[in-house]
């Protein structure tokens, strides 16, 4: 490992911070590089920037019906995953950053399964693959509440 | 100390010079035609720098100060706001997770059954939040924070509460610890009671988390240092690295629904990371007790106006 090891740590614990330290800080650039991409605006936005502050004021599905109506012009407002077919708009590219920290821990818990099984920690295992289950759940998009 | 002073006083003048502009729908053309889009993300990150000042020196979570005041004193909308706060939190909690899980002051087996059911609370508490009306959100939102004020106020903490002998889940779910203790220059054994207790007030934990985007290191920390007996310490860096895992799951709920608007998400974010790194420092010539009283006061201040806000009653800014 070559790193100093404080004592009771378990393996998995260690584990478990070195692929979150990884996943946040990769995040994080990812998220700061797109931002700048977006406000630098080399890539176009789908909303404008200075039109943001007619949106912000809105409720989500009012806002989302109003941006596909006066720019992305799809059947219908869409939700869930949406937002990666529109990459190539500034708005939308930092999205990534943003997605990506909110799968990291889904990844940290994936990552030490192997690591528990190994050590036949059953009850362990089962936690953390509900964990994964349970994000897993939330981020599929399956999971839409319904609306003011 | 000046510079806390100095927070405070641009935080609280803040609402009164922007109180005007509060509201939505009727107030969206006037929003419309404020002085330029960059206006309000320079406000929003300059409020989010005063709060992760007193937020690090005060010892509360940025979540559970940023709802509550952006939501009350700017025009973004409750539903952008909580999701802005989510991640604000979630961004706060990956960046201290790594260093508080190596150092073992944060827990992994503790952490484990209590996220479990955390986060899954939490897409309960976001879906409901998200199908309700936002006043009612707004109104209860100000309940919450009053509520939270108050176990602030009386809440004690125990840096070393006396656990006679662990419980029998906790035996076999195998909770227990050791860390080193700085102050005392010796290695400290922790192990937990009252598990299936604490287990089950993290369903309101949750689901309140994910309801008002507010984090929830207010709850985690009393919940896991008072009723399951782990070391302050522990308790505090086990309640920071469980925001990492409650947060992501109501944060992907929001996320599914479109409320992100990036201006809004990093400005905050690096707001309030600047604001922690200075708070940090000022931590260690700052009273923290004296800045525990202001972040109340502002909480108190918050709280009420986003009951007024709800329930379309005047309030004194």
């Amino acid at each position: 490992m070559g790193e100093h090891r404080t004592p009771g740590v378990s393996d998995e614990q260690l584990l478990y911070a070195r692929i979150l330290a990884v996943g946040m800080y990769t995040g994080l650039l990812t998220l700061l590089v797109t931002f700048g991409v977006y406000l630098s605006g080399a890539v176009e936005p789908a909303v404008p920037i200075e039109e943001l502050p007619r949106y912000w004021t809105m409720d989500v599905q009012t806002y989302l019906e109003a941006v596909n109506q006066e720019y992305l012009h799809r059947d219908h407002a869409l939700t869930g995953w949406w937002w990666l077919g529109a990459l190539d708009r500034g708005d939308f590219l930092t999205w990534v950053g943003i997605a990506f920290l909110s799968a990291v821990t889904p990844v940290c818990f994936a990552g030490v399964v192997p690591l528990m099984v190994r050590k036949r920690d059953w009850i362990y295992v089962a936690i953390a693959v509900t964990e994964v289950a349970i994000l897993a759940l939330a981020a599929s998009g399956i999971l839409i509440a319904g609306g003011h | 100390m000046a510079l806390v002073l100095a927070s405070l006083v641009m935080l609280a003048l803040l609402p009164a010079a922007l109180g005007a502009q509060e509201g939505t729908g009727a107030t969206a053309a006037a929003a419309a035609a404020d002085p330029a889009w960059w206006f309000w993300p320079l406000v929003l990150f300059g409020m989010t720098f005063v709060m992760g000042i007193l937020a690090a020196v005060g010892g509360v979570g940025g979540g559970v100060l940023f709802v509550p005041i952006v939501s009350g004193f700017c025009p973004f909308h409750l539903d952008f706001v909580r999701c802005t706060g989510l991640l604000v939190a979630l961004c706060g909690a990956l960046a201290a997770g790594p260093g508080f899980l190596r150092m073992n002051l944060a827990s992994l087996r503790l952490a484990m059954p209590v996220a479990m059911i955390a986060s899954a609370c939490a897409i309960a508490g976001a879906m409901v939040g998200l199908a309700l009306p936002t006043n009612v959100v707004q109104t209860l939102l100000g309940a919450a924070i009053l509520g939270i004020v108050a176990l602030m106020m009386r809440a004690r903490k125990s840096a070393f509460p006396v656990v006679p002998r662990a419980d029998r889940l906790s035996q076999i779910l195998r909770i227990h610890g050791v860390y080193m203790e700085a102050s005392l220059n010796q290695e400290v054994d922790w192990k937990i009671h009252r598990t299936a207790t604490g287990l089950l007030l993290f369903i309101g934990i949750g689901f309140m988390a994910g309801m008002f985007g507010l984090g929830a290191g207010w709850a985690n920390v009393p919940v896991l240092n008072l009723v399951f007996g782990a070391p302050l310490k522990v308790s505090v860096a086990t309640s920071k690295f469980l925001l990492s895992i409650t947060d992501t799951s109501a944060a992907w709920v929001y996320l599914n629904e479109g409320c992100v608007i990036p201006m809004m998400v990093v400005p905050s974010l690096v707001g309030i990371m600047l604001g922690s790194f200075i708070g940090v420092r000022i931590l260690r010539v700052a009273k923290p007790s004296f800045v525990r009283w202001i972040v109340i006061v502002l909480l108190l201040f918050a709280g009420g106006k986003a009951i007024t806000k709800g329930l379309g009653l005047p309030f004194i800014v």
